[in-house]
């Protein structure tokens, strides 16, 4: 301790901020209480609003003390102010004082200070220059713990103008053979880079040596900031493969050599710098067959060698086993890889379990036949507690599904799908749906599938999945009795879950004559307990609009299949005053269609018409010539809901082909002539029957998109 | 609120340490670093989220979360929660090792340290983890050489405090 006084009045003996010597200053007031005090007092607070109090208090003697200029106490005011900061309370007006201790010549102003300006600035403030100054002087200092504050406060929060201005400080400090002062100036230097990556190529120079270092701060800070350069700079990651040997021996060494205290954790010697250099090797070794050649055989060694015992090593296997899939290396050593997680999934600890899913996730893909053997193990991972865990193991499993182990997998997954959390659901319900579409062994057991999932998983499942659904369904055409038998008796028992009620209601609309006709295995219902149920859904308080929608629509279908017309017309009728405008509109549509086509109610004309409610074909383009009073469609198939219109009348001219060519090579032309003597606006309709890979497909069109001139 | 300097023209991102938050089972915060530029609204309601979702987990689950686009590594020690947020890239394992260092540095320094220690000496749980990470990354492994430059540059706050003599100013 050194005091140099020739004055009696100013003394000054202090440790910090929060030292327990009481000094009395020549200022006029008390002096500010001291840092430790404070924090007792403020703990006391039994309520918020004392603690409040207390804070802003405080803030006040601060804030005066500030405006006095007070060099003494700055420090430990903006102590107290950072500590206040934390609680939550405002602090912006100490921003400023933070500038003015890192510009002061006391350490302990310098090291509150720069924390100062590390919590309570960051690069959007303009004091880029002001603190550009303070930092470039501290980072040629003579004390090199105040060029490290320097160092880290740039490296932390240094804006891109401070990084600009200060780069060539930072690039001469990488370059010193102080290994205190190398160390944080690689770090910084990665900060810079990030901010200004233009800056990056001035750094190459000092890059030539940082390898040979004996330090392992620098050695370590050296392999971050090589990363980061190879990792931004394809030229950079080119120039560095050649450091790929010099690595390999790194590597090589700390593994080979014996206990180091300085270094050693668990018995294992610096597992940051080993984990580190294995990341680094990676991104040198990936898509490089010479460089995956020089580090295959010490991946091995890490493989095999490293104690598993501890979190540590394994931290290090990990790594080992993210770099061998990512580089070019031999099959045998992938395999290696695979099993390293194999191990990690039967590991106690959960955090191994879990690198070890998303592990198996990244490379399911790639090395699929690996990661297959592993399945069961994946699968009982779908009954771990831990949530992270059992969304990993599902995504997993269903990367594993295929055509062999389907059953069991959806056995599984379906159980799964039952008893998980709702969070769960939606993606598993998709996934079941997307497996089951790809690999279903039959047509019945993917109906069965999609029941299972619509039954218990009813109201999970996506929006989207309804017209999907829809569709194969649809495509199904010898399941058409089974469906429609199954969907209606699960109906029978919950309409609570919309998905289910929507593709049940839609199918009874389709397929309600073969519901009643007696082709399905059980008894049989009659018309009017189908039209009860439909009904039902109507003024059910759990249907939602939409399913009130395929509810009408589905009883307005029957209208065609059923005998019980004038029931249907009925219920039509009511709903044309309904509240709700779709369900509205779509009756009032469908009451005009009976009364327009009363006589033609069994024309299959107007079935298909009826039929145009739930899916379209986009009509690509459509050209209109004047002359000939004819519009040509180009259309292209997607799917969009439609309502009717029916104020003009066509007549359908041969198409120009009976085949569309594939891959975009052509289309096929129909020409329609219209007939609009009310020159209402066109609109138009159209439904498509064909066949596509042998398979009938069905698709509606609209176009709503006719030029004017062609009706007006 | 990904970084504002990500350059996406390269095939892997570098990745580190976003920031680390220390705090009691109470949800009261003990320390805060931040490694991205962030409005001090922002960093309030992160924590404020975080904090919520790490102390719902049961002791049963394990000590890594994804949150928006990060991954969170926590570690309860005694009463006070240890909380980094990662990148998609890094290492989960190792960052429990340096969670794990950080903690035997406090508890080097302070003998057997406890909440109230990082409480009321919260600038120096600051000076020492400046000491250790560096922009997210550790800047030095070796424990030694860590606490020896926290202790090199505790002297220096003891006073060198020269007063001119008035025929020097």
């Amino acid at each position: 301790m050194l005091i140099v006084c020739w004055s009696p009045v100013m003394v000054e003996v202090w440790n910090g901020p929060g030292d327990k010597k009481t000094v009395e200053g020549p200022s006029r007031m008390p002096a500010p209480i001291r840092l430790r005090e404070l924090i007792r007092t403020i703990r006391t607070a039994r309520t918020q609003a004392e603690e409040r109090e207390m804070i802003q208090k405080e803030c006040a003697a601060i804030r005066s003390s500030f405006r006095e200029e007070d060099n003494t106490y700055r420090c430990r005011n903006v102590a107290k102010l950072l500590y206040m900061h934390m609680l939550g309370y405002p602090a912006h007006f100490g921003q400023l004082e933070c500038l003015k201790l890192i510009a002061s010549q006391k350490f302990t102003d310098k090291r509150i200070g720069y924390l100062g300006a590390m919590l309570l600035l960051d690069e959007r403030q303009d004091v880029h220059l002001l603190m550009t100054n303070c930092i470039k002087n501290d980072l040629n200092h003579s004390t090199q713990y105040v060029q490290g504050l320097a160092l880290c406060t740039l490296g932390c929060m240094g804006s891109s103008e401070m990084c600009r201005d200060l780069a060539g400080e930072v690039e001469k400090l990488l370059k010193t053979s102080n290994s205190y002062l190398r160390k944080k100036a690689a770090l910084c230097a990665v900060h810079v880079i990030r901010k200004v990556p233009e800056l990056m190529e001035m750094f190459l120079p000092a890059t030539k040596n940082l390898l040979s270092e004996k330090n392992h701060g620098v050695l370590h800070t050296s392999v971050v900031l090589l990363t980061e350069m190879c990792e931004r700079s394809p030229d950079m990651l080119a120039h560095f493969r050649k450091l790929v040997p010099q690595l390999v021996r790194i590597l090589k060494n700390l593994i080979m050599s014996g206990y180091s205290p300085e270094h050693d954790v668990s018995g294992i010697s610096d597992p940051f710098l080993q984990v580190r250099i294995l990341r680094l090797l990676r991104i040198l070794g990936k898509g490089d067959d010479d460089s995956s050649e020089a580090m295959n055989d010490i991946l091995a060694q890490v493989a095999t060698n490293t104690e598993t015992s501890k979190n540590v090593g394994n931290a290090i296997l990990y790594e080992t086993v993210l770099t061998i899939m990512d580089i070019k290396s031999e099959s045998g050593l992938r395999v290696l890889a695979i099993n390293i997680l194999g191990r990690f999934l039967l590991n106690n600890d959960k955090n191994i379990r879990y690198v070890a899913l998303t592990s198996l996730l990244k490379t399911v893909q790639t090395d699929h036949n690996a990661v297959q053997r592993h399945r069961s193990t994946i699968v009982d991972c779908l009954k771990d507690l831990d949530v992270s865990i059992k969304r990993r193991a599902m995504e997993l499993s269903f990367a594993l599904v295929n055509g062999n182990n389907i059953r069991g997998m959806m056995k599984e997954l379906l159980y799964f799908l039952d008893s998980c959390d709702p969070e769960f659901k939606a993606d598993c319900a998709s996934g079941v749906f997307l497996a089951a579409e790809k690999y279903a062994p039959s047509k019945r057991w993917h109906i069965d599938t999609i029941m299972r999932v619509l039954t218990t998983a009813g109201s999970y499942v996506r929006d989207d999945s309804v017209p999907n659904l829809i569709q194969l369904i649809t495509n199904s055409v010898e399941m058409h009795a089974y469906t429609v038998q199954r969907l209606y008796k699960a109906l029978l028992d919950d309409i609570s879950q919309q998905p289910l009620v929507q593709v049940a209601s839609w199918c009874i609309g389709e397929y309600g004559d073969l519901l009643v006709s007696g082709q399905c295995e059980e008894e049989e219902p009659i018309q009017d307990e189908v039209l009860d149920v439909l009904e039902g859904l109507l003024v059910s308080n759990l249907s939602t609009p939409v399913t009130r929608g395929y509810a009408l629509t589905a009883i307005m279908k029957l209208s065609t299949r059923f005998t019980s017309v004038n029931r249907i017309k009925k219920v039509v009728s009511i709903y044309g005053s309904s509240i709700d405008v779709e369900l509205q509109q779509r009756a009032v549509e469908y009451n005009a269609l009976f009364k327009k086509y009363d006589h033609m109610s069994g024309d299959e004309w107007l079935r298909v018409t009826i039929d145009q409610l739930l899916s379209s074909v986009r009509i690509l383009s459509c050209s209109y010539d004047p002359n000939s009073s004819v519009v040509s469609l180009n259309f292209h198939l997607t799917r969009r809901p439609l309502s009717v219109c029916q104020t003009f009348q066509l007549q359908l001219l041969s198409p120009s082909s009976n085949v569309v060519p594939t891959l975009n090579q052509g289309t096929v032309t129909q020409v329609i002539r219209v007939l609009n003597p009310q020159k209402q606006q066109l609109r138009m309709r159209i439904k498509l029957t064909y066949t596509h890979k042998g398979s009938a497909v069905q698709d509606l069109a609209e176009v709503n998109n006719f030029p004017p001139q062609s009706w007006q | 609120w990904r970084r504002n300097h990500r350059n996406t023209s390269c095939v892997i991102m570098s990745n580190n340490m976003q920031f680390m938050l220390l705090f009691s089972r109470q949800g009261k915060l003990r320390l805060q670093k931040w490694y991205v530029p962030l409005s001090d609204k922002e960093k309030k309601k992160i924590t404020r989220e975080l904090v919520q979702t790490v102390l719902a987990r049961k002791p049963k689950m394990c000590s890594f979360l994804e949150w928006r686009d990060l991954k969170i590594v926590y570690k309860r020690y005694a009463s006070l929660y240890f909380c980094c947020a990662i990148e998609d890239q890094d290492n989960e394992l190792i960052t429990l090792e340096i969670i794990h260092r950080y903690v035997e540095l406090l508890d080097k320094y302070f003998g057997s340290v406890c909440e109230l220690d990082i409480i009321f000496n919260f600038e120096k749980a600051y000076f020492i983890l400046d000491e250790f990470l560096l922009g997210g990354e550790a800047q030095e492994t070796s424990k030694k050489n860590v606490l020896k430059a926290i202790e090199q540059a505790d002297l220096l706050q003891e006073v060198r405090y020269v007063i001119k003599p008035p025929w020097e100013q």
